[in-house]
């Protein structure tokens, strides 16, 4: 086994720590106004949102637009726990139980639809999200189309940053791994990987599984930020917003997934005083952005590959 | 058995709404292969169209629904030329969110000019009265809708049957290249298609606006998306199918509501068209294609 202290590994530690600490020293040392801080926690929640999204879309290419209703079951699932717990281990065992959850619907949603490809399958997993939607609304323990309210704000920057850091590196060993390259492949060419003897609906389901369970951590997550919970906001344009986020960044690009949540959040926020033309302005952008860029900022490069060669990783030859 | 039957002539009407719409997404997925998701928003324009028809300049019924298809139209005609066009040969995914793109700009634009707030229209638009007739009641409202709709789609299908750029719609969607070879102005049977489902949207949405006599700017979201559905339960890029999809998940809808189903009804829908999906998903008129490598 290779050791898993390497100088690129170590580069990266102290990148992350980097990060970390400035963000954490600014927000700490009052330097960033409450309601930026709402929008750093929102840009974060949507960053693990638009990773497993990418996952499923951007590097095993199956159009899913059923994002939000994975993560309403996380959410509900943490607050329903934190109501019993209000604590920092109830939002685990919350997480630990949407994730749970979610994995057994996603793999009920996985194995009948993912037989379906590209436009077909947008809408199975949009109806599918949908159904979860109205089964919350109809739901005794979720509160109904009322929701849920008085959840305890437990969510803070730290445990944001580390969940972001645990998805990004999670799917970045899960698409170099063996599973992830058969992922890849099957978005390159379905019928061709195969024929390669590449087990196709196995690998479309594990990422879509996997996808879907970030998206539960992200639910709980914001579940426990924002106090209430209601069944209107998991809804189709909160897939869409996702969806959004993950072309706008580049389909099968990491970085620029985060950089695409950034960036969009910082629109966002700075049309936020012009409250009612907001939508409108934001509409406009998404269109010329397709226009222009219609392959995402990073299209499928990540941000390493615009580094110098002498600090890019050497392609392996094996 | 009565509440069957008038749950069947309701489902007729908003049914017909759904197919004018369905027939709209249709036409355009059969043509370039994408889901205009803001097809429901021409319909709420084709709306307001009529709201401002009605009240501001007083027209009646059929004035005021063929000036909102000749604006939907021309709405139509400019959303494509200015948003799709650059995107014909981009992946499919780019082009679906410049359409939402497109529809989120619609509505919070007509949100912007018009307000949020819920309009109806004159009450001396069109009078409803109400038939009863063996134990069921009809309106002279839907008695409208259906047969315009049903106007609308027999003249729909002779366009597409029996002209020249019908027969160059049918060609376009069959090989667009092919299609262009044969000397077939692709760009130009492109808009016309376009042109067509958005004056049919605009229909939709007057009628559904005498009808319900409530409109607002979100009102397209949903029935764009029931209505999208209902294309894909009839078998996407075939114009029977929209309309017999479209009368499908009508009656399925208001039976679902008249039985006390209607917290679910939106579900009853949405089940239904997985079930299609994964039993059929070339829809109930379509043909299996077979995968070629």
């Amino acid at each position: 086994m290779k050791s898993q202290f390497t100088k690129r590994n170590l580069i990266w530690t102290i990148v992350v720590c980097v990060i970390f600490s400035i963000f954490q020293i600014a927000i700490s040392g009052r330097m960033i106004p409450n309601t930026y801080q709402v929008a750093i926690i929102t840009i974060g929640i949507n960053i693990i949102l638009a990773l497993g999204l990418n996952l499923i879309i951007g590097f095993t290419g199956q159009f899913s637009l059923g994002h939000a209703g994975f993560m309403s079951i996380g959410a509900y699932s943490a607050a329903i726990v934190l109501a019993k717990m209000p604590n920092l281990t109830g939002l685990f065992v919350g997480m630990l139980v949407g994730m749970a959850i979610t994995a057994v619907v996603a793999l009920i949603v996985a194995i009948p639809t993912l037989r379906l490809r590209g436009d077909y399958l947008a809408i199975a997993t949009l109806g599918f999200s949908e159904v979860i939607r109205i089964a919350i609304q109809n739901m005794e323990i979720t509160g109904g189309a009322a929701g849920l309210s008085n959840i305890p704000k437990l969510t803070t920057f730290p445990l944001v940053f580390v969940f972001i850091v645990i998805s990004v590196i999670v799917i970045h060993n899960f698409i170099r791994s063996s599973h992830g390259r058969a992922c890849i492949s099957v978005r390159e060419d379905e019928i061709a990987s195969e024929s390669m003897g590449i087990n196709t609906t196995k690998y479309k389901t594990l990422a879509f599984v996997i996808g879907a369970m970030l998206a539960s951590i992200a639910g709980a997550l914001y579940a426990a930020y924002f106090y209430v919970l209601k069944p209107t906001t998991f809804g189709f344009m909160k897939s869409i917003d996702i969806l959004v986020i993950v072309v706008f960044g580049g389909m099968g690009s990491l970085s620029g997934s985060i950089l695409a949540a950034i960036v969009l959040g910082i629109i966002n926020l700075t049309l936020q005083s012009y409250s009612e033309i907001r939508m409108i302005l934001y509409a406009l952008a998404i269109i010329v952005i397709m226009v222009y860029r219609p392959q995402g900022l990073f299209g499928s490069k990540e941000v390493t590959d615009f580094l110098p060669k002498k600090w890019q990783k050497k392609k392996e030859v094996d | 058995m009565t509440i069957f039957l008038q749950q069947l002539i309701n489902g007729l009407s908003v049914g017909s709404i759904f197919a004018l719409i369905a027939l709209g997404y249709t036409m355009v997925y059969g043509i370039i292969k994408l889901i205009n998701f803001a097809h429901g928003d021409i319909y709420m324009l084709g709306a307001y169209v009529g709201f401002f028809a009605s009240t501001s300049l007083g027209l009646g019924f059929f004035p005021t629904m063929l000036l909102a298809m000749v604006i939907c139209m021309v709405a139509g005609v400019l959303i494509e030329k200015i948003a799709y066009k650059p995107l014909r040969h981009a992946s499919r995914i780019t082009s679906l969110i410049t359409a939402i793109g497109v529809s989120l700009f619609l509505e919070y634009a007509m949100m912007y000019f018009m307000g949020p707030n819920i309009r109806t229209y004159p009450a001396d638009f069109f009078p409803r009265e109400v038939y009863t007739f063996a134990g069921l009641q009809i309106s002279n409202h839907q008695i409208l809708i259906f047969v315009t709709s049903i106007l609308l789609m027999i003249a729909l299908q002779l366009i597409v049957k029996k002209t020249k750029i019908g027969k160059a719609m049918r060609a376009v969607s069959t090989d667009p290249d092919a299609a262009a070879l044969m000397g077939i102005n692709v760009n130009n049977t492109i808009s016309f298609t376009f042109a067509l489902g958005s004056a049919l949207a605009g229909a939709a949405g007057v009628m559904i606006g005498m009808y319900y006599n409530s409109i607002d700017p979100l009102m397209g979201m949903i029935p764009g998306l029931k209505a999208f559905i209902a294309a894909v339960f009839g078998g996407i890029g075939i114009i029977p199918g929209a309309m017999l999809g479209g009368e499908a998940i009508g009656i399925l809808e208001t039976l679902a509501s008249g039985y006390g189903f209607s917290m679910i009804k939106d579900a009853v829908v949405y089940l239904i068209l997985i079930v299609i999906l994964i039993i059929k998903p070339s829809g109930l008129l379509g043909k299996n294609v077979k995968e070629k490598v």
